[in-house]
């Protein structure tokens, strides 16, 4: 009987320091963020889909057209396709296509890039309606941006 | 037969608990024979997710089966990692920094807090508590920030290597990592004054869904399910593998059997692994983070390999064998959760079926890992 009583006694107080937590962090600062009015900085290490590079001194990718990413890839997304041209040494960059309907972010395509001429991109907010929306032409992503 | 037919010898009828939407993550379907409140009988339905993993790394190269390991237990993505290129290494002989083994022991074990965190609010929700889970995700917010800036992703990492890590820690990651430990610690008092005390919680985790240590052995029920029911196993001490012989941690061991003791192994698990992650950033060596001489194609020796690692769940064990190619000839992969799933059945037999649900949530399912 008087354990019984304690229970109910002891149980009650259990309910009470409960609810003295929740309303001890109801005033407290709000810790979620107002996405889409107020976001957060990325890491700088953020592994977002690929980008070509720009090589600084002639505004051109720096691809080779080695192909490395493309047999790298588990899921086969990157098309990269070259030809070559007169006066030119190696091969000229015509096609480079990520079908990011298949890609899973892993990055092996950037750790197998020899020249470095792939990297990370910051984008994150990717909806879109149509698959075609996600097949990226990459050249002219980078032509675009000149 | 409909939900509500009856049979004319006893009056059952067939509850059916789940599967939820095809395109959610995680869908267990359970067919029920209950006789009016009780379960009659237990029958888990399995393979709603099932994705072929096995078969997908017998047709890709060695390395291109890694983003795969993160996706079978998304929760704790990172012991996945640490599975499968222990097992490659060990088969191709292939030696890994020391730095590179601290630095998979710290991100394994945050990932690992994590997990139990999600754990955590996941299974008080399942009990009908709903603000617990958000004081879970506040903490556990912290370490997917953590993780992020040195994996570069939230979920699914990708960041172990054959042969080391993807990219080295920088001091902001170790002091963010110090500062979050703090947090926890201080946070965990709360923890257990807001949930672990509480009546009702107590009510109907004491003395409920009880798993006896035959039905685990039976079973091969691992990690903190069997941990509950009194056996003493846990693979980083038992079968020590990276750099965890270095380190001072316990193993928390219940005998309860019930569901509170498996709550309780959990709970207790948090502050063992910051007690890891702790030594870990005090004695964090110096030097590179990936082995010189990795061969770009993986071509292990002919033979079979095998290596079992602990994860937020069990012990999580990758089989291959080699035929000299740069494919696996065969992969095995064996799920903790599979097995821990097994034994539901059995245990919940005369359950209520609230007390079978607690049960269940106790167990920490994570579907994608059961399928495979």
């Amino acid at each position: 009987m008087i354990d019984y009583l304690r229970e109910i006694i002891s149980g009650t107080w259990s309910l009470f320091v409960g609810l003295g937590i929740t309303i001890r962090y109801f005033f407290q600062p709000v810790v979620t963020v107002q996405y889409p009015y107020e976001t957060l900085p990325m890491t700088p290490r953020f592994r977002g889909h690929i980008e070509l590079v720009k090589d600084e001194e002639t505004g051109e990718t720096k691809c080779i057209v080695c192909g490395m990413c493309q047999k790298a890839c588990p899921s086969n997304c990157i098309t990269v396709n070259g030809e070559k041209r007169e006066g030119v040494k190696g091969k000229v960059l015509t096609e480079y296509t990520l079908d990011f309907t298949k890609c899973s972010l892993c990055g092996l395509c950037v750790e197998s890039c020899t020249p470095k001429a792939i990297t990370f991109s910051k984008d994150y907010n990717l909806a879109g309606v149509r698959k075609e929306a996600y097949i990226f032409d990459l050249k002219k992503r980078l032509e675009a941006k000149n | 037969m409909s939900a509500f037919a009856k049979s004319e010898a006893n009056e059952t009828f067939v509850l059916n608990l789940g599967p939820q939407h095809p395109a959610t993550h995680g869908v267990l379907r359970v067919k029920l024979t209950m006789d009016g409140e009780y379960i009659v009988e237990a029958e888990p339905v399995l393979g709603y997710i099932h994705r072929m993993h096995e078969k997908m790394g017998e047709n890709r190269t060695w390395a291109q089966f890694l983003p795969n390991t993160g996706r079978m237990d998304y929760l704790h993505a990172l012991a996945y990692n640490h599975g499968y290129v222990s097992v490659v290494e060990r088969a191709a002989g292939i030696a890994v920094p020391e730095r590179a083994e601290y630095l998979r022991v710290i991100t394994a074990e945050l990932n690992r807090v994590s997990s139990h965190l999600l754990w955590f609010g996941a299974f008080i929700l399942d009990l009908g508590g709903f603000s617990p889970l958000l004081y879970a995700f506040d903490d556990r917010e912290h370490i997917l920030d953590l993780l992020e800036s040195v994996t570069g992703s939230r979920l699914t990492y990708c960041y172990f290597r054959f042969g080391g890590v993807y990219n080295d820690i920088d001091e902001n990651f170790v002091a963010g990592t110090r500062a979050f430990i703090k947090r926890l610690r201080d946070r965990m008092p709360m923890y257990h004054n807001l949930v672990t005390k509480n009546i009702i919680l107590m009510t109907r985790l004491k003395e409920i869904g009880p798993i006896s240590a035959e039905m685990c052995r039976k079973y091969g029920a691992t990690g903190p399910v069997c941990r509950g029911s009194g056996i003493n196993f846990d693979v980083r001490k038992h079968e020590p593998y990276s750099v965890y012989p270095e380190f001072d941690f316990e193993v928390p061991v219940y005998e309860q059997c019930d569901s509170m003791a498996r709550y309780m192994v959990r709970m207790d698990e948090i502050e063992q692994s910051l007690r890891i992650v702790e030594q870990a950033l005090d004695k964090l060596p110096d030097g590179p983070v990936m082995a010189e001489k990795v061969p770009k194609i993986i071509k292990p020796p002919k033979g079979d390999y095998y290596h079992a690692v602990e994860t937020a769940r069990g012990s999580f064990g990758v089989r291959v064998v080699s035929d000299g190619s740069n494919t696996p000839y065969r992969l095995k992969l064996r799920a903790p959760t599979f097995s821990n799933l097994s034994l539901f059945g059995e245990a919940c037999q005369g359950m209520l079926l609230p007390d079978a649900l607690a049960l269940m949530g106790s167990l920490d399912l994570v579907i994608p890992e059961i399928d495979r």
